[in-house]
């Protein structure tokens, strides 16, 4: 019981990463019906940063601040230099696009950092949480931000302008250009938060996986799973897949035999197949109806 | 009068496809317009040109400014509001978020408030509904919805795509009323685009008509009403 206990909490602890993940990837979704392929490499890119400004001694939540709001300029730039000339492009075009940038971030990253694996500190320490067995600081630190994240984003969407006229940019772009909204700079707003929030992950993650450049991938296929299990079209149903596939990582990798940690991405791809098969609009998204 | 809007020689393109052959027309201010013409004749085309939503040729002036190549957003913040066919109503958020989104280009927070009562007043069925889901109302409340979220800019000038589309008489009657209101009371130049022509024709002070992309007819509405070609054309008596 005990072990069922601590791998449903250091699921969810898991989770809360995943979610993020799948948070980003879900906000850009819904602004240009597009999957960023290249999410966790721009969160692994904003990972070395944060790392950097420490080995320049800077104190790690003030290089947690100031990494966040350079992903978030980042994300805006990425999008006006490379996504917005492709607006109208074909699908395989936006593809190719996000292909390069994985591409293009994980070799700048080598280039600059290597590749060798490197230590990433916490700030919550990794002690048992409250005296617990169960779970760790860190974890408990984990779950912690990635709450305090979503209730500030909750907010933001629900009861700001801005955050009114970004939801109504994703849902009806000519709607909102006929009640006067810019839809181009919403988009760009969209990358950058989304940017941001996929910082936040990659900094949280780092300690657990170890920080290198392809520390992501593993971490982004499960948000995509995440994204699929919740729903493409809900960014509340994209937080609730995180944190399931998580549990469910877990619960799978010690119960059935044979799957430990190396069956474990197989396992991701495996529920985005059977999602897209039995259920395409996933957990909380809306099927997608077209009239023709 | 004074013409508020001014169109010349407007010509618009969907790709290889021209729609519109030069249509030349006026508004004056405080006026109530309509537009008529058979379908496909390129009513909402020349809605959708005024606000830049399609590429078109030509000059278009509003208040003596020109239109130029301003984006739909920037047209829209000069004080044009545009209620398209379809009523682009936000399906998934509420009547009030509506509302507020009709005013997302001010920054006058107190009367912007003020403003959403004063909808309230004009059509008491949003007040009732104003924290259920604007996809949940029927086509009725939706299209006062969408008039309401377009008074929400305070325009200068409203355009109305076929506002009566898919509603009962009774409704129709109901909201054309509340349009001559709005057009009297609150000094907003209206432009409407209709097929229920006879409806449109005794709301209206001004008429034209259109066929194929080019304006044969304009006029006086109760002239308009009394000739021969559109009564048999449009009124079908």
């Amino acid at each position: 019981m005990e072990l069922f206990a601590n791998q449903v909490l250091a699921g969810i602890a898991t989770g809360a990463i995943y979610a993020c993940m799948a948070l980003a990837v879900v906000m850009i979704y819904q602004a240009i019906d597009h999957l960023n392929f290249a999410q966790g490499e721009m969160a692994m890119f904003s990972t070395f940063i944060s790392w950097q400004l420490m080995q320049w001694g800077v104190p790690y939540w003030g290089a947690f601040v100031l990494t966040v709001a350079f992903s978030f300029a980042a994300g805006i730039v990425i999008e006006r230099l490379l996504f917005k000339p492709l607006a109208k492009a074909p699908v395989l075009t936006n593809v190719a696009g996000f292909i390069a940038l994985y591409a293009i971030i994980n070799s700048v990253a080598g280039l600059i950092w290597d590749f060798t694996i490197k230590q990433y500190p916490t700030p919550f320490g990794s002690s048992p949480f409250l005296g617990s067995q169960l779970i760790s600081t860190h974890q408990a630190g984990m779950i912690g931000i990635t709450l305090l994240m979503l209730v500030l984003l909750f907010f933001f969407f629900r009861f700001t302008r801005v955050g009114l006229a970004m939801r109504a940019a994703a849902s009806l772009p000519e709607s909102a250009r006929l009640v006067g909204i810019n839809t181009s700079w919403m988009i760009a707003l969209g990358w950058g938060m989304a940017a941001a929030i996929g910082s936040i992950a990659g900094m949280m993650i780092a300690p657990v996986v170890f920080l290198e450049p392809n520390m992501m991938l593993g971490v982004l296929i499960y948000g995509f799973a995440a994204a699929v299990l919740g729903g493409l079209s809900s960014p509340f149903g994209a937080v609730v897949g995180g944190f399931l596939v998580g549990i469910f990582e877990n619960l799978v990798g010690t119960y059935i035999p044979g799957v430990g940690n190396e069956l474990k991405l197989p396992i991701a791809l495996a529920l985005i197949v059977t999602v897209l098969v039995v259920k395409p609009a996933g957990l909380f998204g809306r099927a997608i109806v077209k009239r023709v | 009068m004074t013409a508020m809007l001014n169109v010349k020689d407007l010509r618009a393109y969907y790709g290889q496809v021209q729609a519109l052959h030069g249509l030349t027309f006026s508004l004056n201010e405080g006026s109530l317009t309509t537009l008529l013409g058979a379908n496909g004749a390129g009513k909402t085309t020349t809605l959708r040109a005024i606000c830049n939503m399609v590429r078109s040729t030509g000059a278009i002036e509003f208040e003596g400014k020109p239109i130029g190549a301003r984006s739909t957003e920037n047209v829209v913040r000069l004080g044009i509001a545009h209620v398209p066919q379809g009523r682009g109503t936000f399906t998934n958020m509420t009547v009030e978020e509506n509302l507020q989104l009709g005013a997302i280009s001010r920054s006058d927070k107190k009367a912007i408030v003020a403003d959403i009562e004063r909808m309230y007043e004009h059509f008491p069925v949003l007040k009732q509904r104003y924290t259920q889901q604007a996809g949940t109302l029927s086509g009725g409340e939706q299209q006062m919805l969408a008039v309401a979220r377009a008074l929400m800019l305070r325009p200068r000038l409203m355009l109305l795509d076929e506002p009566s589309f898919g509603l009962a008489p009774l409704i129709v009657r109901d909201l054309f009323r509340i349009l001559g209101k709005i057009n009297r009371e609150e000094k907003v130049t209206i432009l409407v685009v209709e097929q229920n022509a006879q409806l449109a024709l005794e709301l209206a002070d001004q008429a034209y008509v259109i066929e194929t992309g080019r304006i044969v007819m304009s006029g006086n509405a109760k002239d308009i009403a009394n000739n021969e070609d559109v009564r048999k054309s449009y009124l079908g008596y």
